[in-house]
């Protein structure tokens, strides 16, 4: 979230889309129900179905599932056309006045420039800015050659940037937009998202009329979860989204913002600690084969300031070497030198991808041969359970740490696995009882990026261990092999930093300490005198240095744990502003800052606004910037610097249009189909998907068409469970007992299907089995003329648990529908939206 | 709340005064469920379920996401799941919680033939005491939102008290406690009232719901559970919600006039005989009728 969860009482107007919060964070969703009650917002649903939060929403929309960036394109389109956007805000916080390179070429035929059709990826050199100055007014004399040669080297953004403040010059990164967005009217709209025009027409001018007139008080929200990202173009519709949000002036302010509602507890931290396999901890880029010694990856990761001539730019990843750095000496302590490029040799250099749905296809083709799978159900989660289970069949050795028997570690008892063909499955189980939430401490980073410390409940029962304790000693009988035997590098191993106190059970509190970081010698601030000496903990990020001086395991976490205490633990109540800051509760990542680029809740002069909603403001007469949250931004810069707000970017500003391959599949966001759709795309039919999405070759990996699986099919969680685990406990099985498919009352009658009923949904991978539910609530939808259905089932059922152990269950997985393929940016497999067909059991 | 307000001020079937009654009258409580933020995520039910110490049973999917038909005798929260389609064509998916409504003129307690097994505390809470109860199930004839519910095993009469063993101690009924989105509330009758009619006035103004209002049917002299209602003409369409709720006529026949009207022929049965003594003296036996009976030989 670029907000939190408290701040949504402060908005006027929620688009919930690709989430459902009151059924999934039903406790969160309590402050988009504040705002309606105490300042009448708005909320407009746009479901694949009607959900419970389509319930409490003043507008629902069903759409098709997979068409969301067809619908907010509309909506750019929409607000450009009656100016409901915020002018100011654009020209000075966004790069809509960026003047991009010739021989740029938006997608109208489903391709940008530079695609190549070989290798499958794009050359992304013209997509970039223009350098030079000044170029309102000016023709297109100076622009570099039309079509220049794909460059060697990855492409590196212009320091002086061309720009044209009148946002008129055709190659502006305003006008671009308007251009790419004019193929998004009402009726494209209508003809792909199968919501009617006149349904589009109202939620378009509800969700901008906080921009009517001009006027900048008003806030909206856009409120996201997992229906936007498992998607074959799930990054490109959350960037649509921050698209519009930027376009509105909604980013940066109290109510507004691109807001990810997280699925766990703790999924927020996970990532924040290199959950995806391209990234290390605090999202500083993994090292590649490239990346031969420390400075030539330091090069490749660290970006150059690239802005308007005029302009300042933070450019705060400039600081990426001292993370780096820091980061190494936290992992490989002394061992880490400065001779020794602070034993960057150490890091694995990745030359594939290593990503969820490429483990599963390593595991199948034997390239993988083992897994430790800890606080997740590998075959659960799916995409195509049947993949899974076969990739399991040919692997080695398989670790499950757990509180339940599961799928994972019983997939050799899946249905249709025969007693005979158990007898040929050689993959050695290890299950391992693992501690419960309830049962450990740590701490948990929510969606608003609140890091908390929560304390044991209860012991962890009978054999059970702590997550920790296992890792550690497995991790010291390896590191004791390795030094008895040795091996190809055993230096990574031998000298790794496990300098807490009980090596075998590592207390989360010094884990906690050491990703904070300390100072390794007396550190001097030169401005304000303040000295740290070697030893205690840092009090921010501000003083990592990249000559060795400082450890710290995430450079975001600095500042949690310092000298002054565990700022994770503190609880205290106080929000002065009464905008729900809560500055003294827990503490928030970056630098106990609540709300992101919130320098952009002021106009340039640096006056808030919305003067009801005050969070940050220049103050003239003490030369910094002060606020009830933390500025996120260089506290001495006057606005008569013009220095951008979203400080992270090297333009100082925000991406309307992302450069340089920043994203793998286009600058702007297109309109693809999911892979299996009923249609073809009817902006390109000839390129009617992402062309960047890589095919697996398994024999599992089958797509349909739609005149063999006609339906629309869409998966879901209900608040009633929480993903596999709750089928184990009576409670949640009493309130959902069974499974079963939702299915519109239309579709029912065609095949003479009543409500509770067993019915068969079949896709090209598989066949699940549940009970229909005939409802209201999905409605048969018109696309591009043609009737078509969809439907959605729950996924947490399976073959381990109450119903399934009694046999009332069909012991299906919902996941054994959904393809293997994936979003090339986030890796994420599209289960939102695929084909299958229903039959009557 | 203030233990005073667990003060009884009616009892079942009860001769004489109620004790204790006369000493002043405490606040009355309230629980408002304001069904237009309800997001159906059923945390009420399973902190009833909890707090009231009963187990999880079985159910079965029946083509809706409501954990079962009805309320049971140890299930006494149920939130009910409607599909209702307005006059424009738009769908709305009502969820309303269902449980006793605690009137201020309780059916129940009106049928109860037990001494005791029904009483009404000065707070308003009616409540059941299952020592008393007899078992006889009038009290679920008596009630107009069909609540009171019966188990064969205990052969007694079970609902929802209001959880006022908490109320009793200064906390919250457990449901309130347990609800995520604040759309349930707890206070005095005063105050939940005026924060129903805010709201219904808000869904009113801001909403289009024109005909939002404020559930605290009159028939049953209001009740201390109260519903804001997106519509409140039409309160059957969230489950079963009576729009006019009485007392049954026949427990009222029974329990007021018939009850009067077989007190008076009690009365004037004894009286009439008495009459008779006084106009007839005492029976006297003749001899020949003893004999013709065969007393005398």
């Amino acid at each position: 979230m670029t907000n939190g969860w408290i701040d949504i009482k402060n908005t006027d107007m929620m688009l919930i889309m690709g989430g459902n919060p009151a059924e999934n964070h039903p406790c969160g969703f309590k402050w988009a129900m504040e705002a309606k009650r105490n300042r009448n917002a708005k909320l407009i649903s746009i479901d694949p179905r009607f959900t419970r939060t389509s319930a409490t929403a003043d507008l629902f929309l069903q759409i098709r599932a997979g068409t969301d960036i067809a619908f907010l394109g509309g909506l750019v389109r929409y607000a450009i056309e009656n100016n409901r956007i915020a002018k100011e805000y654009l020209i000075h916080y966004t790069n809509a006045a960026f003047i991009v390179k010739e021989g740029f070429k938006l997608p109208e035929d489903g391709l940008y420039s530079g695609f190549d059709s070989a290798s499958g990826t794009y050359d992304p050199s013209t997509w970039n800015y223009q350098e030079g100055g000044d170029w309102s007014g000016k023709a297109d004399t100076h622009a570099s050659p039309a079509h220049p040669a794909a460059s060697p080297s990855p492409p590196k953004l212009p320091p002086n940037v061309a720009y044209d403040l009148s946002l008129e010059h055709p190659r502006c990164v305003f006008q671009l937009l308007k251009q790419q967005y004019s193929r998004y009217t009402p009726e494209t709209v209508e003809r792909i998202t199968g919501i009617p025009k006149e349904q589009f027409l109202k939620a378009a001018d509800l969700f901008t009329s906080v921009r009517k007139d001009g006027d900048m008080k008003k806030v909206s929200t856009i409120i996201y979860a997992v229906g936007w990202t498992q998607h074959t173009f799930g990054t490109q519709i959350i960037r649509t989204a921050a698209i519009i949000q930027l376009l509105l002036g909604n980013v940066g302010r109290a109510g507004g913002g691109v807001n990810a509602l997280r699925g766990h507890s703790n999924i927020q931290g996970a990532t924040d600690m290199a959950g995806l396999f391209d990234s290390l901890p605090g999202y500083l880029k993994a090292p590649i084969p490239a990346d031969t010694d420390l400075a030539t990856y330091l090069k490749r990761i660290t970006p150059t300031a690239s802005k308007p001539s005029p302009w300042d730019s933070m450019n705060y990843y400039s600081n990426t070497p001292k993370f780096a750095v820091s980061l190494l000496k936290a992992m490989y302590g002394a061992a880490a030198t400065k001779e020794n490029g602070f034993a960057f040799d150490y890091l694995p250099k990745f030359d594939h991808d290593c990503s969820w749905t490429h483990i599963w296809d390593d595991m199948y083709n034997g390239r993988v041969k083992g897994m430790m799978a800890f606080g997740m159900n590998g075959v659960m989660i799916g995409p195509d359970t049947t993949k899974n289970i076969n990739a399991l069949k040919q692997a080695d050795w398989l670790v499950v740490g757990e509180i339940y028997p599961d799928e994972t570690s019983e997939f050799w008892r899946a249905p249709g696995i025969t007693a005979e063909e158990q007898k040929t499955i050689h993959t050695t189980v290890y299950r391992l009882p693992c501690a419960g939430f309830a049962e450990k401490d740590g701490s948990m980073t929510n969606s608003a990026r609140w890091v908390t410390w929560k304390y044991a409940a209860v012991p962890p029962p009978g054999e059970a261990r702590l997550d920790q304790d296992i890792v550690a000693q497995i991790f010291l009988r390896v590191q004791d092999l390795y030094r008895k035997e040795g091996g190809k590098f055993p230096d990574p191993i031998l000298n790794l930093s496990w300098a807490y106190a009980d090596s075998a059970h590592p207390a989360l509190s010094q884990v906690a300490m050491e990703v904070n970081g300390k100072a390794l010698a007396d550190l001097k601030d030169e401005k304000t005198g303040q000295v740290i000496k070697a030893g205690q903990q840092l009090p921010g990020f501000a003083w990592l240095k990249d000559d060795g001086t400082t450890m710290c395991g995430n450079w975001i976490y600095c500042g949690m744990w310092t000298e002054a205490g565990a700022q994770i633990q503190r609880r205290g109540t106080e929000d002065p502003s009464g905008l729900g800051v809560y500055p003294n509760w827990a503490w928030s990542w970056p630098a106990n800052r609540r709300v992101l680029y919130n320098r952009a809740s002021c106009n340039p002069e640096g006056r808030p606004w919305d003067p009801e909603r005050k969070q940050v403001w220049w103050n003239e007469a003490a030369r910094t910037w002060a606020g009830v949250d933390v500025p996120d931004f260089k506290p001495d810069s006057p606005p008569s610097d013009h220095m951008g707000p979203f400080i992270m970017n090297p333009e100082g500003v925000g991406r309307l249009f992302a450069p340089i391959g920043v994203l793998a599949d286009g600058p702007f966001p297109e309109h693809y189909e999911p892979f299996e759709s009923p249609t073809p795309n009817l902006l390109h039919p000839e390129q009617s998907n992402n062309p960047l999405v890589k095919k697996f070759q398994t024999p599992y990996d089958k797509l349909g068409k739609p005149d063999e699986f006609s339906i629309v099919c869409t998966t879901y969680r209900l608040t009633e469970q929480y993903h596999y685990w709750t089928k184990n406990n009576p409670m949640n099985v009493q309130l959902i007992p069974e499974p079963f498919v939702e299915i519109p009352v239309e579709l029912a009658e065609e095949n003479g299907i009543r409500g509770t009923d067993r019915i068969k949904v079949i896709s090209a991978r598989g066949t699940y089995i549940a009970k229909a539910f005939v409802t209201r609530r999905l409605k048969p939808m018109m696309i591009d003329g043609k009737k078509v259905y969809q439907i959605g089932l729950p996924i947490h059922q399976g073959f381990r648990g109450i119903t399934e152990d009694e046999g009332r269950d069909a012991r299906t997985p919902a996941n054994l529908l959904t393809p293997t393929v994936a979003d090339p940016n986030a890796h994420t497999p599209e289960s939102k939206g695929f084909l299958v067909r229903i039959e009557k059991v | 709340m203030s233990q005073a307000s667990t003060e009884i001020i009616r009892i079942s079937a009860h001769a004489g005064p109620v004790p204790g009654a006369g000493i002043d009258r405490e606040f009355q409580v309230c629980k408002l469920v304001d069904t237009t933020t309800c997001i159906g995520c059923k945390a009420c039910e399973v902190a009833c379920l909890e707090w009231n110490g009963y187990p999880f049973s079985e159910t079965t999917f029946a083509n809706t996401y409501q954990t079962m038909p009805e309320t049971t005798w140890n299930y006494w929260n149920l939130i009910k799941f409607n599909e209702h389609e307005r006059a424009d064509g738009s769908l709305m998916l009502l969820m309303r919680k269902d449980q006793c409504m605690h009137c201020e003129d309780p059916g129940c307690l009106a049928a109860c033939p037990a001494d005791g097994a029904i009483v009404q505390y000065a707070n308003g809470i009616v409540d059941f005491q299952e020592a008393h109860c007899i078992g006889c199930g009038y009290c679920i004839s008596g009630c107009p939102f069909n609540i009171p519910r019966f188990s064969p095993a205990a052969r007694k009469v079970f609902k929802c008290t209001l959880c006022n063993d908490r109320v009793s101690q200064g906390l919250e009924p457990a449901c309130i406690k347990a609800c995520p989105t604040g759309c349930l509330h707890f206070g005095t009758k005063t105050e939940m009232k005026e924060l129903a009619e805010t709201r219904a006035q808000q869904l009113r103004d801001q909403s289009g719901f024109p005909d939002a209002g404020v559930y605290d049917p009159a028939g049953v002299s209001g009740t201390h559970v109260i519903y804001v209602l997106h519509d409140a003409k039409n309160p059957e369409a969230y489950g079963g919600l009576p729009k006019d709720p009485h007392i049954p006529w026949a427990v009222q026949l029974w329990k007021k006039p018939l009850k009067w009207i077989g007190n008076l022929g009690i009365i004037a049965g004894v009286v009439g005989v008495f009459v008779h003594y006084l106009r007839f003296g005492p029976k006297v036996v003749r001899e020949d009728e003893l004999r013709s009976h065969g007393e005398i030989k």
